[in-house]
């Protein structure tokens, strides 16, 4: 066989024409750039505005790898994708990293030849109804239409807990987010179902918040973070650690405007690369952490920017806070 | 040159000789192109390989046991197979392809009708008419169909009113922003002999139909044949539904807390895209209707009209059967394009075979060959049906050449 | 009594003369034509009052006051939005402020002067083309601009080179997408078609028979299936590591997509060229490539135009499928405006604008066919 592939002067056409493959570094820091998969439009996690300029907790995790890698957090050109797209565009290496409320499950993680790098927002899914029709309870849904993206883990979640109560229900199934949305808006089902944080996000997208009601029940856990492909150890641990990094610095009380302060603290100083050389593990030149932390700031700064208390999607902490402040944030020791 | 040329025919077979022989040529042409195609082939199927081994992604079939998961938006592909997230992705497929199946038949016979009506209103000699039947095929022409499917689908959903305020027709049939509700028929034992009285009627009426034209061919005397038939096809299944006790009932739709539950729901999404395939569809078939009415030599009609036919038999007559042989293939290609467009349903979520199967197995599983594949081997089987079935019509048709 | 007197003409029945006479002869010859016509009426009648209603007399244009060419044009006080705008009809402003997304996508704004140089430049190769259409070197002319053209559209598009800043073509979107794959899908695929075509005339069988193979199976399958692959198993297909743009991918399936639909409308032209015309050409001693390019090419693709610009609107109407992959071409812009929050629920509108803009594109091309059509079908009588 291999004597017909000499043979073929199409191959030796193509071979040539093909780099040869390098690591995802080096890959970025010869473009340049990050390509970073994120969301079409998810307010809070990741949207344009109309100048095109991204924003969101899902985008910032971009950022503090292009700051790691590159040096400059705007160095990412994102890219925005279906849920259906997500993962054929990482696995064809048209995207460096995914950064697009993905949920890690088992099946992806170990099928999809993808590693998910961590958690940066735990999320699970609920249900959201028109206040005017009255319901409470999730569990009051039976005979109702539910709308639903395609392609989604939530999807598969609906099903289970369908069938785990008895509820009857109808899905509609559209393939984008905006198509979801304006089915519930027009009226073709009657509940919105996907993650809680999505559905605080469009009720804050909504003319008025009031006229929805976000249901209490949680059906799913649902960790949402970064995703990259399998076989690049390095950089693998570069995104892994790039926001253990952020989650550090909330922990240890480092801000973007505090970056500089690192005295006499030892694990500031380690965080911040002052001491020891777990730069040279990664990879990466002793300030990237540094640049993180002053070009996007720390976990928490993160959130309250973008779907904080104050803002308009208005999500509390809650389970995403830090484990010493009743959550599940917990990032590995800088050592 | 032309010295050369004789000069290479007096020598005998040198190098350049073999080298411009044409026969030498064509096999070094076929030789290479083999080479060149089998090499980009070899090429990008071991890339493929290579990426696929790289990735962990599986590969094989085996996927297609595997539970889905997931649900369908429920119509006739699901009864049928009695779809729930318990069945296999191969059920998701099965399902898909009856819904894809579903839309290309009904979207056919709408657009042959309409197509067929839009064609001979586009000749009338009424003016109005005439005018219409232009703008019409111009208006719904030019515009891509995909919009046209998120147009209806969009008007759908937004002009008909809630369930609880549904359009109610008799309290049988309810139209409502989710859909067109119908009674649902029950079938009890016994009706299986109904439908064979109707297939049976059928049957004996394509029989009379053969009588009453070979003794109008042998004797010139027309028998009218329309109430017979009617007899036939619906009277003798009649007769025995009401023998057998109405051996059918039906199901019809109540208002529940959200939803009119019960009946047979014809889903927006089915209703837009069907309508929209064949409104776009039809315009095309018009066309080929018009151009084959206009194909008929003036003289056929002037002939009919001078033995004495009517408009209406003139057009039934001589008019019709010598226009539809211009006018069927372009049809039956239009046919295909309708079954091929039907894959656009994905856009506004009807789970037609690209869109559950190529769509939402495809990013639970991840092998987008496998699955691309199985999708495009439909379409081309669908396509060489069609085909097949041009091919034996133009050859029903053609005229018999003396 | 004298019947000598002259008797006056007597005038025509009143049912045989001006507009009773083109109403009884086109709208009621007969009782059923009748009906029809008062059908007709109905319908227009209940379709056209609600329709401009909607779109022009309760229709909102308060747009604030709008700068067009240097002359303010006060519209209101202040452009509405979606609150005071009513759900009864269209709401214009939604179109005028989404606008920019709806023509350019997320093309930034400081450099909108590029693409708007494309379109004319676009329209400008139109008016050559019409007017060196007597000169003596057209085709030269033609050629050279044929080439030129998508070049420097490129740069100025997609920047780089030094020359100007770099626009991903990820922000490309709305219109200047849809021409971007329309005319790329359009001047890519035709050279692929023509060869393909003569592989599929050809008598060497290998070669037709990859051909026919080819065109066969594209034409088989719908181009939405070949958009899937271009979009999720051609990454698979490179070596891996190559980074490969989302829009190059969709360019490269709608091109494959668009050859073989070309291919058979050039072996069209091809089969009507009489076989003397090949014999004379292999007679006077013309090589293979002599022979298509001087010979039978010219007369082919002469006579196929008209189908060639009808297969082009084919695809032109074809582009909005890229929205299924997730490009924002112009339509897909409807569903990206609408979902913002100040202007949620106004589809109709985008859908109605699209419509209106799509129509007047795809109309005009095809009434160009037609006139093609007929100067052909003359040339040929003479």
């Amino acid at each position: 066989m291999k004597q017909l592939l000499k043979l073929s002067v199409a191959s030796f056409l193509i071979a040539g024409a093909l780099a040869v493959q390098a690591s995802t570094l080096s890959d970025v820091q010869s473009k340049g750039y990050l390509s970073c998969g994120v969301s079409k439009g998810l307010a809070g996690f990741s949207a344009a505005d109309s100048s095109g300029t991204w924003t969101g907790v899902d985008v910032d995790v971009c950022r503090a790898v292009a700051a790691a890698t590159l040096g400059d957090a705007t160095k990412v050109q994102f890219v925005p994708l279906t849920a259906k797209e997500r993962f054929t565009a990482l696995q064809s290496g048209e995207i460096d990293m995914l950064s697009r409320n993905t949920t890690w499950t088992i099946t992806r993680d170990a099928s999809l030849g993808l590693n998910f790098a961590g958690v940066n927002y735990y999320d699970g899914q609920g249900f959201m109804v028109k206040s005017s029709l009255g319901v409470s309870s999730a569990l009051e849904l039976g005979g109702a239409a539910i709308c639903i993206q395609a392609g989604t883990t939530t999807e598969l979640n609906l099903a289970d807990w369908g069938k785990q109560f008895g509820i009857d229900y109808q899905s509609v199934v559209s393939d984008t987010n905006s198509q979801t949305l304006s089915n519930y808006d027009s009226g073709r089902c009657d509940v919105l179902t996907t993650d809680a944080s999505g559905l605080y996000s469009m009720r804050a997208a909504s003319n008025d918040p009031s006229e929805h009601v976000v249901l209490p029940e949680i059906i799913s856990k649902e960790p949402l973070g970064p995703v990259v492909r399998q076989g690049d150890d390095q950089w693998f641990n570069i995104v892994r650690w790039s926001l253990n990094a952020m989650i550090t610095a909330e922990e240890l009380g480092v801000t973007s405007a505090t970056v500089d302060d690192v005295t006499n603290n030892p694990e500031r100083e380690r965080l911040m690369g002052r001491s020891g050389n777990t730069h040279e593990y990664v990879g990466l030149t002793p300030d990237w952490t540094y640049n993180i932390i002053s070009q996007v700031g720390n976990y928490s700064e993160s959130f309250e920017r973008n779907i904080g208390i104050n803002t308009p999607i208005g999500i509390a902490r809650g389970v995403n806070a830090l484990w010493t402040q009743g959550g599940i944030l917990y990032s590995p020791p800088f050592r | 040159m032309k010295q050369q040329n004789i000069l290479s025919q007096v020598k005998s077979l040198t190098f350049r000789e073999i080298l411009y022989n044409n026969e030498v040529r064509a096999f070094f042409f076929q030789v290479a192109t083999f080479l060149l195609i089998f090499g980009l082939f070899y090429t990008i199927i071991g890339n493929l390989f290579d990426n696929i081994e790289a990735r962990g992604i599986h590969t094989g079939f085996s996927f297609l046991k595997n539970r889905a998961g997931f649900d369908i938006l429920p119509f006739l592909g699901n009864y049928l197979q009695d779809y729930t997230p318990e069945s296999s992705n191969l059920t998701v497929f099965y399902v898909g392809l009856i819904n894809t199946l579903v839309v290309a038949f009904i979207g056919i016979i709408i657009t042959t009708f309409l197509g067929l009506f839009i064609g001979i209103a586009r000749l009338s000699n009424n003016y109005l008419i005439a005018k219409l039947a232009g703008g019409y095929i111009e208006l719904f022409r030019n515009v891509p169909v995909l919009l046209q499917i998120f147009f209806w689908y969009n008007i759908f959903i937004n002009i008909f009113p809630h369930p609880k305020k549904s359009l109610s027709f008799f309290d049988v049939v309810f139209l409502n922003q989710r859909g067109l509700y119908l009674p649902k028929p029950i079938l009890e034992n016994g009706f299986l002999l109904v439908i064979i009285a109707f297939v049976v009627g059928i049957i004996l009426t394509v029989f009379m139909k053969r009588y009453f034209n070979k003794k109008h061919d042998e004797t010139g005397v027309h028998t009218r044949t329309l109430g017979y038939s009617t007899l036939l096809i619906l009277g003798l299944p009649a007769v025995f539904f009401l023998l057998l006790g109405s051996p059918l009932h039906f199901d019809f739709a109540v208002l529940g807390k959200f939803n009119l539950n019960g009946g047979m729901q014809i889903v927006p999404e089915f209703i837009a895209l069907t309508f929209a395939l064949s409104v776009y569809t039809a315009t095309y078939i018009a066309e080929a209707i018009r151009s084959g009415i206009e194909a008929v030599d003036k003289g056929q009609k002037e002939a009919a009209a001078a033995i004495g036919l009517t408009q209406t038999q003139s057009l039934k007559l001589i008019v019709m059967p010598q226009a539809l042989r211009v006018a069927i293939p372009p049809t039956i290609n239009q046919y295909l394009n309708l079954t091929k467009n039907s894959s656009l349903a994905t856009a506004i979520g009807y789970p037609e075979l690209m869109s559950s199967f190529g769509g939402t197995v495809l990013n639970q599983v991840g092998q987008a060959v496998e699955i691309l594949g199985m999708a495009m081997l439909v379409y081309l089987v669908i396509s060489l049906c069609i085909s097949l079935l041009l091919n034996f019509v133009n050859k029903r048709m053609a005229i018999p050449e003396r | 009594m004298a019947v000598n007197e002259l008797q006056s003409t007597r005038k025509p029945p009143i049912f045989q003369i001006g507009a009773i006479l083109w109403l009884r002869t086109n709208l009621f010859s007969s009782w059923v034509n009748g009906l029809l016509t008062l059908a007709s009426l109905y319908l227009l009648y209940i379709s056209i009052p609600p329709l401009l209603d909607w779109m022009v007399l309760s229709a909102n244009f308060n747009f604030g006051t709008v700068n067009i060419l240097g002359f303010e044009i006060k519209f209101s006080e202040v452009m509405a939005d979606n609150q005071n705008c009513g759900r009864e009809a269209a709401c214009w402003p939604y179109i005028y402020e989404k606008l920019y997304m709806y023509i350019y996508g997320f093309y930034p704004r400081e450099e909108s002067w590029r693409p708007d140089t494309v379109y004319g430049l676009t329209a400008l190769l139109f008016v050559i083309v019409r007017l060196v259409r007597n000169y003596k070197y057209k085709n030269r002319v033609i050629l050279s601009l044929i080439v030129a053209y998508p070049i420097v559209s490129y740069i100025l598009l997609a920047g780089g080179f030094g020359l100007l800043p770099v626009v991903e073509t990820h922000r490309w979107g709305g219109l200047l997408l849809t021409l971007v794959i329309a005319s790329v899908g359009i001047i890519v695929s035709f050279p692929i078609g023509v060869v393909l075509a003569l592989g599929r005339r050809s008598d060497l069988r290998v070669i037709k028979l990859f051909s026919t193979l080819f065109i066969e199976f594209i034409r088989a399958v719908p181009l939405i299936t070949i958009l899937f692959m271009a979009s999720f198993v051609l990454p698979l297909f490179l070596e891996s590591g190559n980074n490969f743009d989302k829009l190059l991918r969709a360019l490269i399936g709608i091109a494959l997509f668009q050859a073989a639909y070309f291919a058979e409308v050039v072996r069209g032209g091809l089969q009507a060229i009489p076989k003397g015309q090949y014999e004379a050409a292999d007679a006077i001693g013309l090589s293979y490539l002599q022979k298509n390019a001087l010979i039978i090419l010219p007369q082919a693709l002469k006579i196929s135009i008209p189908n060639i610009v009808g297969s082009s609107i084919s695809l032109f109407k074809d582009t909005t499928l890229v929205l299924i992959i997730g490009l924002m071409d112009m339509l897909a812009m409807v569903n990206m405006t609408s979902q913002d929050p100040y202007w949620l629920g106004r589809e109709t509108e985008g859908y109605v604008f699209v419509t209106m803009v799509m129509w007047v594109i795809l109309y005009s091309m095809s009434r160009y066919s037609r006139k093609l059509e007929i100067r052909f079908n003359t040339e040929n009588k003479n």
